[in-house]
């Protein structure tokens, strides 16, 4: 009785292989129009250097991370990633509409834990991945995925050592998912 | 032939409008895929769902193959694909703190903007994460900026890497695909009998 109403309650998702079916054509277009893959973490870089450029432009200007991503004629926003991200964004609503998922505001975590306890780790989670993905070249998708499917080594090494380092670690976390 | 907006083929006034569309796809098939659920996304780690493990996959095995037969049929010049360059031990670094964030966030960058498109507070906070955490980067940049360019390699391919053709690394991927897709579907069957109380 209640596993059926568990599966009625269920999110109705596309077939995992057929996602990955689109998500590879998504990609390959990708490589066929632009000449490069897929990105996401590249956006928020944008905005990080977009803003210390905003607040204090000589202090962006001096450090050496950003200053390579100001130029003088346009915005560190005026940018390929950023303009993608906006759009994943916007598909990720289309989506959600179109399935019926986008509901109230609210927080997915195990019942096991607190909201606090969720938003804490959420928070951390993204700060490590801000800092991983700087050193990685790339996130999941700009590393992992497009890196793979481009051939590139780095990119099978981040992908093969982030979900790999995920096996080693996912036994302390169980708490926060299961 | 391919790629059309670095030959010239496509205007480059045309760059921001294609990164938009494709971002749009890009964030529908994520969503659609279930990629707004942190939930389902750790279910790879703990074996109860693999639907990133198949999405992510097929995605590079159909990207790869697709890029092979282009090249094949003269659509495009791989030589004008951007390889992602090696840097080898600032990415193996990057890799194991992303692997941590993942298990942590539950997300990735990509998947938590179509998660804060449904509304969900948790990709929210993981967003404003990834921004302090490449501000605390770029803040601290100096005392490992030596660390960050070493070990470059250049854009070295998986083929140059272990020395066999890019079209032998692909047959081996699908291969590694295939044989996952089984054993883990084996595994979920195995894992989900236990679980009653989770629900996506």
């Amino acid at each position: 009785m209640n596993q059926e109403i568990d599966i009625q309650d269920r999110p109705k998702y596309i077939n995992p292989y057929f996602g990955g079916v689109l998500l590879g054509l998504v990609l390959l277009i990708t490589f066929y129009i632009t000449g490069r893959g897929l990105g996401a973490s590249g956006a928020v870089k944008s905005a990080v250097v977009t803003t210390v450029d905003k607040v204090a432009p000589d202090h962006a200007e001096q450090n050496t991370y950003m200053k390579a991503f100001i130029t003088d004629d346009h915005s560190p926003m005026f940018n390929w990633l950023v303009f993608e991200s906006f759009g994943i964004f916007i598909g990720g609503l289309l989506s959600g509409a179109l399935f019926g998922r986008i509901k109230k505001l609210r927080i997915e975590k195990s019942p096991n834990i607190t909201n606090k306890t969720r938003l804490f780790a959420a928070g951390i989670g993204g700060i490590l991945f801000g800092i991983g993905s700087q050193f990685g070249r790339g996130c999941s998708s700009g590393a992992a995925l497009s890196g793979t499917a481009s051939s590139s080594f780095g990119g099978l090494l981040v992908m093969l050592l982030m979900f790999g380092t995920g096996y080693v670690v996912a036994y302390f976390f169980r708490k926060l998912w299961i | 032939m391919g790629p059309l907006i670095p030959q010239g083929i496509i205007p480059m006034g045309w760059d921001f409008v294609i990164a938009l569309l494709i971002g749009i796809a890009f964030g529908f098939v994520l969503e659609a895929s279930g990629f707004s659920s942190s939930r389902n996304i750790t279910g790879v780690f703990y074996g109860y769902n693999f639907v990133v493990l198949r999405v992510f996959f097929t995605a590079v095995v159909v990207a790869m193959i697709g890029l092979q037969y282009f090249d094949y049929f003269g659509w495009i010049d791989l030589n004008q694909i951007y390889v992602l360059p090696t840097f080898l031990s600032p990415m193996i670094v990057g890799a194991i703190i992303m692997g941590v964030g993942f298990v942590l966030g539950g997300f990735c960058p990509g998947t938590s903007y179509t998660a804060i498109a449904i509304g969900k507070i948790d990709a929210m906070v993981f967003t404003g994460g990834l921004f302090l955490g490449i501000f605390l980067f770029s803040e601290f940049f100096p005392f490992f900026e030596q660390f960050y360019y070493s070990g470059n390699m250049g854009s070295i391919t998986i083929g140059e890497f272990f020395g066999i053709s890019n079209n032998l690394v692909t047959l081996i991927f699908v291969v590694i695909a295939v044989v996952a897709f089984y054993i883990t579907w084996r595994i979920e069957l195995r894992v989900r009998k236990n679980m009653i109380q989770y629900k996506f």
